[in-house]
């Protein structure tokens, strides 16, 4: 066994095992823990595969941003994670009947997966070969040549998500203080305030 | 080569740098002051746009390596879509201002749902489906939750962004699984592959996925359950926007899915879309009986009439199509005349939406109620207005396909709903007098319910010509 078979199986087993415990875990921040060790696990497979710029994508966008959101999300939202499972608990049968027959269909389609006839020439491969084009520089040539239509329109959709994330949120709330540094430098120390000579045992 | 893919897509370009350009505009300037002009100023965008692919638009040209399809049946789609959302929301503005929902991001939101639309009615290719779906999808989750310091809207934007994510999935599964059967994504590739016949069960998972993602977008039973609470959830103007131009892209999107993608497969996609509409039919005529919101009855109402456009599909023929494309063009007609009406339910200042406010109506409002009267009357399918054309269109294309069955469940079908559609009128005309409505109608929404009632009478003669283009249309879809 070789080393690069040797840790394809400590790289699967770890993935596994995190997403197992990402699941039974009892408390959520382990969870979010476990979940960000199979997202590094995952990242070791596709450096295995040869891609490196894949694995290097999932350490900074989902490791570096999404589960450290998660991780925040989960410790600073109040969420009773236990009633939430309580509740869970009802739905458990009907759940596991549906996903039985589920299993039971893909066993069945994937039993004896056939692939259309002429799959070969319809497959193709979009990106040059390794030797010609590096994986990062691959992918920009299809994402922004051949897929640059669904590259745009993934733009509109992250603007439509900033703009909802906006409109539902944001608060212009008016009995709130704001600075305002011009207003404060205009002010007339003259009319702010007023000294008011005060005599002894007489009061305003 | 992308300057040429450019030109084709001229439309979507023109709005996406509207909204882009709207939205920026009114930030720099007076914010939410601008919301009433943005509103109007998009309404006539959208509008010119429709007249443009209406007049310029020819032949079928296609982008991006099949991606983008402009064909004559994507133009009709368009059209319908564009239109009725420009009337939306010039219906909708006084609704929207009197319940201070007036802003500025709401028409620029709307722009860039017609937007997801349009690429939606025009995808020949999964990803491009997804992508059109999201966009639409997304902007739309948005505006169901407009009215956020209220419980039930709020709740209609989760739940319907919940639900939606749940279909998503199911039919990012289902491509997923069609992909690895044929090699590609492409509709074309999709056709060659299934081209001897042959369709193993990989792919027949892939096409049922696929076809309950696209189910839950149209709203079909077994798949409606947001359909209800969203509706009335959300703020009646943007219910309005559901019930019109999203039902067409999401038909339009399903038409050209089994048409160009699985056309060589009817026979299986055949029996999920007939059952879907049967069981839409039943169900949405069946459960608005016991309705008391008229914004519940209109979402049952809207499921059944989902029930009989996917008859015309269910017939898996071009003249099923044709059907189906008219009568989509009728329901959302019929839809943005009901809401006019809808909107400006009030009593004492306050929006109310209960059946029983409508009591005896006729005798403080008699041209308004006639109106309603004449729409009830079309939308249950009573001849000879518009609306009994429409189902007579899917019921006969459904005959002609040997699908007689089929055709008998929808004539039951239609009896039962017209029970609740005749209930409201019977309130209006002989309901026990009662206080019930006082608002006014702005000029707006009154247009829009008489030119629904006048058009349901009017377009008897000749259906105002639809009828050529919708064949046209079918015709190039199903050849």
């Amino acid at each position: 066994m070789g080393i690069a078979d040797l840790s394809f199986w400590a790289f699967a087993i770890t993935l596994i095992t995190g997403g197992l415990f990402t699941v039974v875990a009892r408390n959520p921040v382990h969870s979010v823990l476990w979940l960000i060790l199979s997202f590094l696990s995952a990242a070791g497979l596709f450096v295995l595969i040869g891609a490196e710029f894949v694995a290097m994508l999932l350490i900074i966008v989902y490791v570096g941003a999404v589960a450290v959101l998660f991780l925040f999300v989960v410790m600073m939202l109040d969420v009773d994670f236990a009633a939430l499972k309580a509740e869970m608990a009802t739905y458990v049968p009907v759940a596991g009947l549906i996903g039985i027959v589920l299993l039971m269909q893909l066993g069945i389609a994937f039993g004896n997966w056939q692939f259309s006839e002429g799959i070969e020439g319809r497959l193709g491969n979009p990106t040059p070969s390794l030797d010609v084009a590096h994986n990062t520089q691959a992918l920009g040539l299809i994402l922004y040549d051949r897929y640059f239509l669904l590259f745009q329109l993934a733009g509109l959709i992250l603007l439509v998500a900033m703009v909802g994330a906006i409109v539902l949120t944001l608060r212009h709330r008016v009995d709130v203080k704001r600075q305002d540094v011009v207003a404060q430098m205009m002010r007339d120390p003259k009319k702010a305030m007023e000294l008011k000579d005060v005599k002894p045992g007489q009061g305003l | 080569m992308i300057a040429a893919d450019l030109a084709i897509m001229i439309p979507e370009i023109i709005l996406a740098i509207f909204a882009m350009a709207g939205l920026l505009m009114a930030v720099y300037t007076t914010k939410d002051g601008m919301a009433p002009a943005l509103t109007f100023g998009t309404a006539i965008v959208l509008v010119i746009v429709a007249f443009y692919i209406g007049v310029t638009g020819e032949g079928t040209r296609i982008a991006f390596d099949g991606m983008f399809v402009d064909d004559a049946f994507a133009r009709f789609a368009k059209v319908t879509i564009l239109l009725s959302a420009a009337a939306v929301l010039v219906v909708g503005q006084d609704y929207m201002q009197k319940n201070n929902l007036l802003r500025f991001e709401y028409p620029m939101l709307v722009v860039l749902a017609v937007i997801g639309m349009m690429v939606m009615v025009s995808a020949g290719d999964l990803i491009a489906l997804y992508m059109g779906l999201e966009l639409q999808s997304l902007a739309l989750y948005v505006v169901a939750a407009l009215r956020r310091d209220s419980v039930k809207s709020t709740e209609a934007g989760l739940k319907y962004f919940v639900l939606g994510a749940l279909s998503s999935g199911l039919l990012l599964y289902g491509a997923s699984l069609v992909y690895g059967f044929a090699g590609t994504t492409g509709f074309a590739g999709i056709i060659d592959a299934t081209a001897g016949g042959d369709v193993s069960i990989g792919l027949l998972l892939g096409l049922v996925f696929v076809t309950a993602g696209l189910a839950f977008k149209v709203s079909a039973a077994p798949f409606h359950m947001w359909t209800p609470d969203v509706y009335e959830g959300a703020p009646t103007a943007i219910t309005a926007l559901f019930a019109t131009a999203p039902k067409v892209a999401a038909m339009a999107l399903f038409a050209r899915v089994v048409h160009d993608a699985f056309g060589n497969a009817v026979g299986d996609w055949q029996q999920i879309v007939a059952f879907l509409a049967v069981f839409s039919m039943f169900l949405g005529s069946i459960a608005a009986i016991g309705q008391t919101d008229i914004k519940r009855l209109m979402a049952y109402s809207s499921i059944a009439h989902m029930g009989f456009a996917l008859m015309g599909l269910a017939s898996g023929t071009a003249q099923g199509v044709e059907a189906m494309l008219i009568y989509m063009a009728i329901y959302v007609t019929m839809n943005i005349g009901a809401f006019a009406f809808i909107m400006t339910m009030e009593k004492d200042g306050r929006h109310i939406t209960t059946i029983s406010s409508l009591a005896s109506f006729s005798s403080r409002q008699p041209a308004k109620a006639m109106a309603l009267l004449l729409l009830m009357f079309s939308l249950a399918g009573v001849p000879p207005l518009l609306g009994f054309f429409g189902k007579y269109a899917v019921l006969w294309a459904a005959i002609e396909a040997d699908m007689i069955w089929l055709a008998v469940a929808g004539v039951i079908a239609s009896v039962i709903g017209a029970y609740y559609y005749l209930r409201i009128v019977y309130l209006m005309y002989f309901g026990e007098d009662r206080e019930g409505l006082d608002g006014r109608m702005t000029l707006a929404p009154f247009v829009a319910l008489m030119a629904a009632a006048i058009i349901m009478l009017a377009g008897i003669v000749n259906l105002f010509g639809i009828e050529g283009l919708a064949e046209a249309a079918a015709q190039t879809l199903v050849n």
